[in-house]
């Protein structure tokens, strides 16, 4: 047995192992935090698997973001976890739920397993036309060229979870700031990380998304990692979520889907169609539209973490 | 020569993982949350430290070699700054039971 194959043997053992605990966890925090260690896990196999791409969003979507919400969610639920805890289903529907659960896991493993060999692929098609994209990765390019509809629908997915988690506010504080007010002294140490970190966070974030056009990374990835920045500084409380009635955060929020439609649409006067783009022009086009959709996911993922708006608008 | 880097590589990797190993070792035996702190942030700075040493000779370009410290500034950076805050939870609300 190679040292390789051991290795990812161990690997996955590894990721069994911390699923059990995550499912097996007592409190709503510590399964957050098994989660947490779970999408690292699963973006070291995404690596072996040579998906960097996934690997890059597993970490920073998976892990990160993710994680950041389950624990504000496991906060909030804190003082409910007595109750909840108290109306635990009764043994023989937990054995059924258990059982329905193995089958689905039964069923998924009978469909990979049970895959011709070599699978079925669309990746020769891919390769074949990603010159006229301009594009050096070819992940970029499914995303933003082959199957460009989904991606725009993806990122309406993600404005719509913000109005979700905005429309959760009473009448009387819509359109004020998410949060508490601003505390009078940031948490020293935290404090101390947010002013360091962002400037080397957001040169890192823009490199991401800017070499996502030739090798691994991209807006998602990207963004995410603006995200992260904001997140820290409003945790460290240097700075405040803004209300949500801004006028700036509004567009921001929408500035990627509207800018990735409007491409679309202008793909009937300009290209041969809905969400195509002029040949020669692809490029800089799939690089304009990425940018926006960079500023919406740095904005969105954060107003999602903050929550409802809880303070009133300033008038 | 590339067989002295060679040496040199596996020498810092293997004392690398040993002190990871340590580490672990600690944040297993350690009997509070405040040693059991110390021991994961000695694993992380001289383990990684040691690792991103021996892999420095394997990075192939300046712009490489210069990522992985970055890597390694980033994570002492992220690792301290966890470990004074979850020392100062600790202190405030008394260890996890």
């Amino acid at each position: 047995m190679s040292v390789r194959l051991a290795l990812d043997i161990g690997l996955a053992l590894l990721v069994f192992a911390v699923a059990a605990r995550t499912i097996f966890a007592r409190g709503a925090f510590e399964a957050v935090v098994d989660y947490v260690a779970y999408g690292l896990l699963l973006s070291i196999v995404w690596i072996r698997l040579f998906a960097v791409d996934v690997a890059l969003t597993e970490d920073a979507i998976g892990g990160g973001v993710t994680g950041v919400l389950l624990i504000g969610a496991a906060a909030r639920l804190r003082s409910a976890e007595t109750v909840a805890a108290e109306e635990t289903p009764s043994g023989s529907l937990r054995v059924f739920a258990a059982c329905l659960c193995l089958l689905v896991t039964a069923v998924l493993a009978g469909v990979v397993l049970l895959l011709p060999d070599p699978g079925p692929t669309l990746a020769p098609q891919a390769a074949e036309h990603l010159a006229e994209t301009g594009l050096g990765n070819p992940v970029t390019a499914v995303l933003i060229a082959y199957r460009a509809v989904d991606t725009m629908l993806e990122k309406v997915v993600l404005v719509l979870a913000v109005v979700g988690v905005w429309s959760l506010a009473p009448d009387r504080f819509w359109g004020g700031a998410p949060g508490e007010a601003r505390a009078a002294r940031p948490e020293p140490t935290l404090a101390f990380l947010a002013q360091v970190l962002p400037p080397l966070g957001i040169l890192v974030g823009i490199h991401v998304f800017w070499a996502g056009a030739n090798e691994p990374g991209g807006a998602f990835q990207g963004g995410a990692i603006l995200a992260a920045m904001w997140l820290i500084l409003m945790m460290a409380r240097l700075t405040e979520a803004p209300p949500v009635g801004a006028l700036w955060l509004r567009l921001a929020l929408v500035a990627g889907p509207a800018v990735f439609l409007a491409f679309g649409v202008a793909g009937f006067v300009m290209a041969s169609g809905f969400f195509s783009y002029p040949p020669g022009f692809a490029k800089p086009l799939i690089l304009f539209i990425e940018a926006f959709m960079l500023l919406t996911i740095a904005v969105t993922l954060p107003m999602l973490v903050a929550g409802p708006p809880r303070r009133e608008p300033r008038p | 020569m590339s067989f002295a880097l060679d040496v040199f590589s596996i020498v810092a990797n293997g004392a690398g993982v040993f002190f990871f190993v340590a580490g672990i070792v600690g944040l297993l035996r350690f009997p509070d949350a405040l040693t059991r702190l110390h021991a994961l942030t000695k694993a992380d700075n001289l383990g990684l430290g040691l690792v991103v040493l021996g892999l420095l000779t394997r990075a192939g370009s300046l712009l490489g070699a210069l990522k992985l410290i970055a890597i390694w500034a980033l994570v002492q950076l992220a690792g301290a700054t966890a470990a004074q805050l979850i020392g100062r939870a600790v202190r405030r609300k008394g260890p996890a039971v």
